[in-house]
């Protein structure tokens, strides 16, 4: 028998705010222990929640890039559980009516087929501390409360996804989503984005769900389809087997790629939700969504339409723009002001540009090179003042190393193109000269291999000038001394 | 101690006028303290070093301000109960959980209070967090009735209403989840109003049922509460249920002007169960008001009789949620030996928190779980809604409403304390205003024939604290009580 999975995810997304969502503590990752909280925070007696206003303006301007409903009244509730790094031994969430619901995002599949996961809901909700235990002989477990508050929203999304490949695309997808619209840094390794992931089995073309299994804090993209991958394995294997798969949550284990029972579902926690009663219900009018409508960018798909259609560049290239919003802006830019094609701006940025910063360590936020540099840049090797291929090797690295101008640049290495003629014949000539072979095979060859000869020849005339003569005049140059001599 | 027994008005006119220093209010205050605290233990901390020195430093001040430029509470020292947050005051909630816990910031009500000059002096007894109507679960003992002292002064501020009736307190803060500031107020003679829900700020209260607390004065007179409501009232930032509606001088209320008013005599407020000396106290005190000129009508509120039901429902399940963060990780009493982290939180709870908290957590904790949620905390909500409805409906018909505070008189200490629900019926007439979110009074009525202070509680529109302290003046002056124990 075939089987088919079918998953689910729950993806935590911290909200990049200034502040917590219930204070004014400082939002922000790796400060010193316990150093921005405060008695609300620190769940001290007497202290309440204050809702913060961005935090709702985030959460919302999220859901709306994920395509969802916005709820006009939403209600906040106590998640109760005992954990040394839950100071109220609750948090503060949304339970029976969140924020946000009915949204969906597309992927792409490597295949190149697109498929619609759904969103059944988006809440928002505070983050726990962090619970370090001791090393070695330390016996002590130690709990850092700075991050105890920080804005989340949680993406539940409906069970659509059928193989882990889908649940990583779908993952990379609202991760690129959340971070272009700039209301999550996307930095999966300091935990602003995890994922749990509930998966089940059925016999292929079966309408029946089978039984779940949670698996808890998957937190890469790379194990989320490597710890979905093992546990549909396994599942497949106890049923095979004769067995029954057990409601179950279930830890991934990176190490060893495998995944572990955490808890059943009998010791599943009572979490006794009931409505926040420190917090009036959430309600977000429609003149408020109109505004944080307003601030919602144009989104990464769209953009990607847009410089397929307007710039007429390959899907495959305009994605690679729009992985970054820095990055598609640049393009933007520098296509703007370029008055050629604007697919060699394109593949100049993808394929030197990008490489050059990587190189210094710089990313395209950072860049020294301004996007009408590259525009200029390319003007100039249209022009014929340098080669393509000087403008790649020489001028490019030079810019992001010393952020000159192209042409400072040009000027200063003595990089302008070879387009005298004469001057070109006499590098010709000695290069002729010392490739007896290559004339020999162009004298005697037939067409094909004419042409092989002066293609090679070519490139010795390069290297010669150190990439500076001019292709073009080349190609016609060489025949003609080959037949002079 | 004459100074002791002077209104807050009065005192303020003193100490502006340079008759009497802060540190002299200061020294009375104490002296009666040390008199009184062996007999009633109105006190968990008598903060003396600390107000010792504001006094001092309030005197040294006082000398450059001009008249006018003394703020109403200057030098002024007042108690707080000690489930309210002053910083660097032990706050012990009356549990031993907390006993060591000293609180690192203050309550908004207490910033409010410093910010007019106020002086604290004292954190009163309670409770064990606020849950209870006689003061006797406090794990420092019980407070005793200064009327007398075998009996309870009621509870759960029952260390507020006791100071405050002995002098051994200028003012008191107390707070009001079911009536706890109303039952002592009437058991001790004293007068306290729980104001509407959202009208005072409740950050820095450490939190029993977070739908139904409220931070209220308990004072010797009802222009002093007027004066303390004047300060702690207002939109707290702080706080999401505090209301944004404009706050009036209520001291201005207090004119007298009662004439044309409608009052409402809900039927089943006065029905068997009642003491016919509590009953009679407070029709007699309706007499004198319709001989102001106060309109008297029977109204309806069917509801009531589910009120203490519905109350122990939802407040159990908000203290129990409430409750949790005193685990024993971070800031309170931690048990000595355990095994795990389970182990460590099942200790420090059993260890720290006495048999009513638990048993509440307990019933809380049940009524919030999986599978009973809907048939009660739902259901209790439903009612909750019905009970403030039944008020609205009457509240198109009177402008307040009359009652007694409590079914009877001042109990003896340990009468009750093994039967949890006749304590709970205690509290049958206070518990529905909270549950409507309403402000109410409880303002002394009159004596039984033990000599016992009656209270009479007078029951406002939201928001409407001014008729609340208008009436409840108006009764005070009419009647001229003589409250002042003997102990």
């Amino acid at each position: 028998m075939e089987f088919e999975a079918v998953i689910g995810l729950e993806v935590h997304a911290q909200l990049l705010t200034k502040t917590k969502i219930f204070c004014s503590c400082k939002n922000e990752f790796g400060a010193p222990p316990n150093t921005n909280v405060c008695p609300v925070c620190l769940g001290m007696p007497g202290s309440l929640p204050v809702l913060n206003k961005k935090a709702v303006e985030y959460a919302v301007k999220a859901a709306l890039a994920l395509n969802c409903k916005i709820n006009t009244y939403s209600l906040f509730a106590r998640k109760h559980y005992f954990y040394p790094d839950l100071p109220k031994a609750y948090q503060i969430t949304q339970y029976e009516l969140p924020f946000a619901e009915n949204g969906w995002v597309e992927i792409e599949k490597s295949d190149g087929t697109r498929k619609r996961i759904r969103i059944r809901r988006i809440h928002m909700e505070e983050d726990a501390g962090k619970t370090i235990h001791g090393e070695g002989l330390d016996p002590n477990s130690y709990v850092d409360l700075n991050r105890a508050g920080t804005p989340l929203i949680e993406i539940v999304s409906e069970p659509d996804i059928s193989t882990p490949e889908e649940a990583r695309l779908y993952m990379q997808k609202l991760r690129d989503i959340l971070v272009w619209i700039g209301v999550n840094d996307g930095n999966l390794e300091e935990g602003s984005l995890r994922c749990d992931a509930n998966v089940s089995i059925r016999p292929k073309g079966s309408k029946e769900l089978g039984t779940r299994t949670e698996i808890k804090n998957v937190n890469s993209f790379r194990f989320i389809q490597k710890a979905l991958e093992y546990e549909i394995k396994r599942q497949i294997e106890v049923v095979k087997g004769g067995g029954k798969v057990v409601q179950e949550t279930r830890l991934f284990d990176s190490g060893k790629g495998i995944t572990k029972t955490m808890r059943t579902k009998e010791e599943a926690e009572d979490y006794r939700y009931f409505p926040e009663p420190d917090l009036p219900p959430l309600i977000i009018d429609k003149e408020w969504l109109d505004s944080i409508k307003e601030t919602l960018p144009e989104l990464p798909d769209q953009v990607k339409e847009r410089f397929v259609s307007d710039f007429s560049l390959t899907p495959y290239d305009a994605s690679i723009l729009v992985r970054d919003r820095d990055l598609a802006e640049f393009f933007e830019k520098a296509a703007s002001s370029y008055e050629g094609e604007a697919k060699k701006v394109a593949n100049l940025i993808i394929s030197d540009l990008l490489g050059a910063l990587n190189e210094e360590k710089l990313t395209i936020s950072s860049s020294p090179v301004k996007p009408e540099q590259v525009s200029k840049l390319l003007t100039l090797v249209d022009k014929g003042v340098i080669s393509l291929r000087v403008a790649k090797e020489e001028v490019i690295p030079e810019m992001v190393k010393s952020g000159k101008e192209p042409e400072a640049i040009v000027k200063e290495k003595g990089l302008v193109q070879i387009s005298d003629e004469e001057a070109l014949k006499e590098v010709i000539r000695k290069v002729l000269s010392q490739n007896e072979k290559a004339v020999k095979q162009y004298k005697e060859g037939n067409e094909k291999q004419k042409q092989k000869a002066v293609k090679y020849l070519i490139g010795q005339v390069m290297k010669e000038t150190r990439g500076k003569a001019n292709p073009k005049l080349l190609n016609e140059l060489i025949p003609k001394v080959l037949e002079e001599v | 101690m004459e100074l002791l027994n002077k209104s807050l008005r009065e005192l303020h006119r003193l100490i502006k006028k340079k008759e009497v220093k802060p540190s002299e209010v200061l020294r009375e205050l104490l002296n009666r303290i040390d008199e009184t605290e062996d007999k009633l233990n109105a006190y968990i901390t008598v903060s003396r070093e600390k107000a010792e020195k504001k006094a001092k430093l309030a005197d040294e001040e006082l000398v450059k301000l001009s008249e006018d430029e003394v703020p109403e509470l200057f030098g002024i020292p007042l108690s707080i109960k000690d489930n309210i947050n002053v910083e660097n005051v032990r706050m012990t909630c009356g549990s031993k959980i907390l006993k060591d816990f000293v609180s690192p910031y203050d309550a908004t009500v207490i910033k409010r209070l410093r910010g007019k000059g106020a002086i604290f002096v004292g954190k009163n007894n309670l409770d064990e967090f606020a849950m209870g109507s006689s003061t006797e679960t406090s794990f420092f003992g019980p407070t005793r009735n200064p009327w007398d002292l075998e009996r309870v002064p009621g509870g759960s501020s029952g260390g507020s209403a006791a100071s405050v009736s002995a002098r051994s307190a200028i003012a008191s803060l107390g707070s009001d989840t079911g009536g706890s500031i109303r039952q002592p107020a009437s058991f001790c003679g004293v007068v306290g109003l729980k104001p509407t829900y959202g009208r005072v700020s409740r950050y820095g209260l450490t939190a029993f049922a977070s739908s139904l607390d409220q931070i209220g004065p308990i004072t010797k007179s009802v222009e002093d509460a007027a004066y303390l409501l004047n300060v702690i009232a207002g939109q707290d930032s702080k706080d999401a249920t505090s209301a944004k509606v404009p706050v009036p001088n209520f001291l201005e209320a207090l004119n007298g002007e009662v004439k044309g008013l409608k009052a409402g005599l809900p039927r089943e407020y006065f029905v068997e169960g009642v003491e016919p000396e509590v009953k009679e106290a407070v029709l007699n005190a309706v007499k004198e008001l319709e001989k102001l000129g106060v309109e008297v009508v029977e109204v309806s509120l069917p509801n009531t009789k589910y009120a203490v039901e519905t109350y122990y429902i939802i407040a159990p399940a908000e203290a129990s949620s409430n409750l949790g963060r005193f685990d024993g990780v971070r800031y309170t009493y931690r048990a000595k030996d355990y095994k795990d982290l389970i182990d460590m939180y099942k200790k420090t709870r059993a260890e720290g928190f006495g048999d009513e908290v638990k048993r509440r957590i307990m019933i809380g904790t049940y009524t919030l779980s999986a599978g009973y949620y809907d048939a009660y905390y739902l259901k209790a909500q439903k009612v909750r809604t019905l009970i403030y409805q039944g008020f609205q409906s009457v509240f198109k018909e009177v402008d307040f409403l009359i009652t007694p505070v409590s079914p009877e008189t001042a109990f003896k200490i340990g009468e009750k304390s093994s039967d949890p629900i006749k304590m709970y019926l205690s509290d049958i007439f206070t518990i529905a205003v909270n549950l409507a979110g309403l402000p109410a009074i409880s303002v002394p009525c009159g004596f039984d024939s033990k000599g016992l202070p009656i209270g009479l509680q007078v029951i406002g529109k939201a928001f409407d604290e001014e008729t609340v302290l208008k009436v409840a003046d108006a009764v005070e002056k009419s009647l001229s009580l003589s409250l002042i124990p003997s102990v």
